[in-house]
């Protein structure tokens, strides 16, 4: 066991595990911030998507001790009422059905705006590819992020 | 706050009145045998006595509280089921709060999602709460302001008196409407005045999910829980033999590794730690059932096609003449592999077994019947148990199971703990329950006018129970039908998967007369309307599905598809009937650089009346991704008894890429809902197919397509 430092969502963190443990894990288990996903622990779907950065990573693959001062948002911290343009627009388009895919979703979207904020068809799909599904809302993921883009600042 | 209530024997009417005011209604959500609305006294309420399963309660401020007892798993039920309720009381929406209620053993009596049965159980039931609570208030309105009811009008929780002016709201009313007497019949609207329903309402719990609130089983957290993961045999077919947890044991953070049944559990601290310890358990296994592979069922599906030992599963007329007689006899072979259901939240269970009752939480769509199964392993009374649905990060079948319920009960009950079971993609993958493989053989025999006047279909399967559904069309349309199948037993564990059954046997058939109508030399639309026609001139046996409903759908998809009149596109057709509802799809696959490429779905679907549209549209749209997605890419493969694909590295599921566009069309004819979780995704395969062969010539028979030979090279569903 040791201690980390994290910087997340603006705060700052102390967890006390082990260094192989994947971030997931620390922010699920340790931190109590359960909106990142667990779905296949593989890096295959996404649904553990957080921003190292700025830049859209699979947490589940993350190990706690790789993370430094690195900068790391979730779901929980992507805007602090809930109102990023890509939550909104997930709102306005009716998004999810399970829901359970959708944080993940949302943060490589955000991701993606935050680079490119116009993005091709081909840019999106190309951007949203690793994040699945289950329930099949690829339409309105899609649908959705054109909508954020107009929405972006 | 004074309660109205309904019972079910009709015999109890009471009010009593308390502090805060307001009315609240009880009544039964999804039990198609009690109706009425009644009045019954707080007191009986806590005393237990009543078996209401919702209530619908309006408070002085105008806060409008629905419960819904069902689970939550996408299917969007938490949204339109109030939307019915608050279209018949003329409710203002924006004021309506749903929430999830829990099990209760005495009052949730018919909490299930399955069978995309909600909503044609619950439609009326739903309506004559909504219209009670509304008579209520008018009748008090009358009352305050002396007037009849019959002048009075409602809308967005607002009584108006229009020849006063005067209006009261539904919060200032709710108290007095408490003490009016409920009526034995209440006036339903006509579909026409419908303002809410048939519109697009966002889901209820948008806010949540998307900002990451803890609303799923794996989220749930208790204070002092314990996490678990448990060790499952490797294979199908074989049992523990020995275990040695001296070095799982030994690492930091566990508590406990228990073994019982064929688990061994691992207890301890962390997700994580327990993950990593797990992987240092020694288990030696032994032989106690068969072991199957893949390859063996190849085989055996063949044996069994020609079995003479087969279930009857609906006979008319004279097959064998028939087929003796024909001008030319078409036999087709089809074949499916076990699927896992792959919810994306994977499975758990949170148990808490104490001395005095039992506490369980997570995501079920069977509560009850997880209720009761606790009940019994752990030998108490299934009131001793309290449940609590947590919202389900899919479902598709898989938790209609009560498996992973049951294994957190039991380690609770051995630990004495409160314990939460995770189980990773892997132990979801590998732990059964699948989608079962299917083998059928279709034989058709034409005379010589291209008539179809023999149809006979062997389906063969692993626990599968009866994998055809002799009812379904074209059985009534033909004079010499024999439908029948044989079930292989296993020990690799099955259970329903997404339309059950039709989800795979509704390709094959689609498939199938696709290729009859073209050696009929006929359009594959007019043949089955050809059929529709002789099944409502002269039906044979009995017919099961509704012609009319079945012919506008596929007039429907015809039209919005614009069948038989695009140029350098080729369509695919397919027609289904299941669940209650009837769908017709087009697939449009276009030539993209010589290779085919599934451009657009059409879809054409009958549910009867459409709720929530945005609802609708996403049970639609998800059906045909989920159809597409595993009739192309998925498939278990077993080798030892064990699944070959682990996780979604090597079990594929369909990506953004490859879903293809779906364009959606509801036929309007005002019929009572019949359901849309399910009806969607079957006829999405046929349609593929069908169109991939018009546009290249192949046929595809065998499920996934992606590894079929005709596919090599192509990437059907990518754009790009
Ligand atoms: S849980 Fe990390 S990608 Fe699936
Ligand atoms: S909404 Fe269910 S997995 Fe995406």
């Amino acid at each position: 066991m040791a201690q980390y430092n994290l910087q997340i969502n603006g705060r700052s963190y102390e967890a006390d595990v082990e260094a192989d443990t994947p971030l997931l894990w620390v922010l699920r288990d340790n931190l109590g911030l359960v909106g990142t996903k667990f779905g296949c622990g593989i890096a295959q779907c996404g649904a553990c998507t957080v921003h190292l950065n700025g830049n859209a990573v699979r947490s589940c693959t993350l190990p706690v001790s790789a993370i430094g001062t690195n900068k790391i948002t979730t779901i929980e911290g992507l805007a602090p009422n809930g109102d990023h343009p890509v939550q909104e627009a997930w709102d306005e388009v009716d998004v999810p059905q399970c829901g359970y895919c959708q944080a993940g979703q949302i943060m490589s979207a955000a991701a993606l705006l935050n680079k490119n904020p116009k993005p091709t068809a081909a840019q999106i799909d190309n951007a949203m590819n690793g994040n699945i599904c289950r329930c099949g809302t690829y339409h309105r993921v899609r649908e959705a992020i054109v909508l954020a883009s107009t929405k972006m600042k | 706050m004074s309660i109205i209530l309904k019972t079910t024997r009709r015999d109890f009417m009471k009010l009593a009145a308390t502090a805060t005011g307001g009315l609240v209604l009880g009544f039964h959500w999804m039990d198609s045998a009690a109706a009425d609305i009644g009045v019954v006294d707080e007191a009986a309420i806590a005393a237990g006595s009543i078996d209401f399963n919702s209530y619908l309660s309006i408070a002085t401020d105008g806060v409008i509280t629905i419960y819904s007892p069902n689970p939550e798993l996408g299917q969007n039920i938490k949204t339109s089921f109030p939307m019915v309720v608050a279209e018949e009381l003329d409710a203002d929406w924006s004021a309506v709060k749903v929430v999830q209620a829990a099990l209760d053993a005495k009052k949730y009596d018919r909490q299930l999602t399955g069978g995309s049965g909600a909503v044609p159980h619950s439609w009326m039931r739903l309506r004559k709460a909504g219209a009670t609570a509304r008579y209520l208030l008018v009748e008090a309105a009358a009352k305050r302001w002396n007037v009849s009811a019959e002048s009075l009008t409602t809308e967005n929780s607002v009584v108006m008196h229009a020849q006063s002016g005067r209006k009261a709201t539904y919060g200032e009313l709710a108290t007095e409407a408490s003490k009016v007497l409920v009526p034995d019949e209440v006036k339903l609207k006509d579909i026409k005045d419908f303002k809410l329903i048939g519109t697009a309402v966002r889901n209820v719990d948008n806010p949540e999910m998307i900002t990451g609130k803890p609303l799923y089983g794996l989220d749930f957290y208790r204070e002092g829980m314990l996490y678990a993961m448990i060790q499952r045999p490797e294979s199908f077919g074989k049992k523990i033999k020995s275990v040695d947890s001296a070095a799982a044991k030994a690492m930091p953070g566990i508590v406990d590794v228990v073994t019982f049944k064929n688990n061994v559990a691992v207890v301890g601290k962390s997700t994580w730690q327990v993950n990593k310890a797990r992987r240092l358990l020694k288990i030696e296994y032994e032989a106690d059932d068969a072991i199957e592979n893949t390859a063996d069922h190849d085989r055996l599906f063949k044996e069994l096609l020609d079995s003479k030992e087969a279930t009857v599963r609906r006979k008319d007329g004279d097959v064998d003449a028939a087929f003796k007689g024909a001008a030319k006899v078409i036999t087709r072979e089809y074949q499916c592999p076990f699927l896992s259901h792959a919810p994306l939240e994977p499975m758990n269970f949170f148990a808490h077994v104490r001395s005095d009752g039992v506490e369980l939480v997570g995501p079920t769509q069977t509560p009850e019947r997880a209720r009761n199964a606790t009940a019994q392993l752990l030998g108490i009374s299934p009131y001793q148990i309290t449940l609590d649905i947590t919202r389900l990060g899919g479902g598709f079948g898989r938790r209609l199971q009560t498996d992973y319920v049951l294994e957190a009960a039991e380690l609770s009950s051995i630990i004495k703990a409160p314990v939460k079971v995770i189980w990773t993609r892997e132990d979801d993958m590998t732990g059964g329950s699948y989608r079962p493989a299917v083998r059928y053989r279709f034989a058709a025999a034409l005379d010589a006018g291209g008539k179809l006047v023999g149809y006979k279909l062997r389906g063969v399967g692993i626990n599968v129970g009866n994998s055809t559904r002799e009812d379904n069309f074209p059985s009534g349309a033909v004079d010499n039908l024999l439908i029948d199948s044989v079930e292989h037993k296993s020990p690799i564990t099955t259970g329903a998967w997404r339309a059950p059954i039709t989800n795979f046997l509704a390709f094959a058939e689609q498939a199938f007369l696709d290729e009859v109508a073209l050696a009929a030399k006929q359009d594959p639309v007019k043949f089955r309307l050809a059929l529709l026609e002789k099944a409502r001139q002269t039906p044979v046996g009995e017919i099961k599905y509704d012609i009319d409903r079945m012919k506008g759908v596929i007039n429907l998809a015809v039209e919005k598809s614009g069948w038989g009149t695009k140029k350098n596109v080729s369509h695919g057709f397919s027609v289904y009937f299941s669940h209650r509802s009837y769908v017709a799809q087009v697939a449009e696959v276009t030539m993209n650089k010589g290779k085919p490429l599934l451009q657009k779905m059409y879809v054409a679907a009958d549910c009867g009346i459409v709720i929530n549209l945005s609802g609708a549209y996403q049970q639609v749209k998800g059906g045909v991704v989920d159809g597409f997605g595993h009739a192309m890419y998925s498939q278990l493969t077993f080798k030892d008894g064990a699944s070959e694909q682990k996780n979604f590295n090597s079990y594929r599921l369909i990506r953004m890429k490859e879903a293809p566009d779906v364009d959606v069309h509801f036929v309007n004819n005002g019929i009572d809902p019949t359901g849309l979780g399910e009806p969607a995704l079957p006829p999405t395969g046929g349609a593929v197919a069908n169109a991939f062969f018009k546009a290249t010539g192949k046929r595809l028979y065998n499920q996934p397509f992606a590894n079929q030979e005709e596919m090599k090279g192509v990437s059907l569903g990518q754009r790009l």
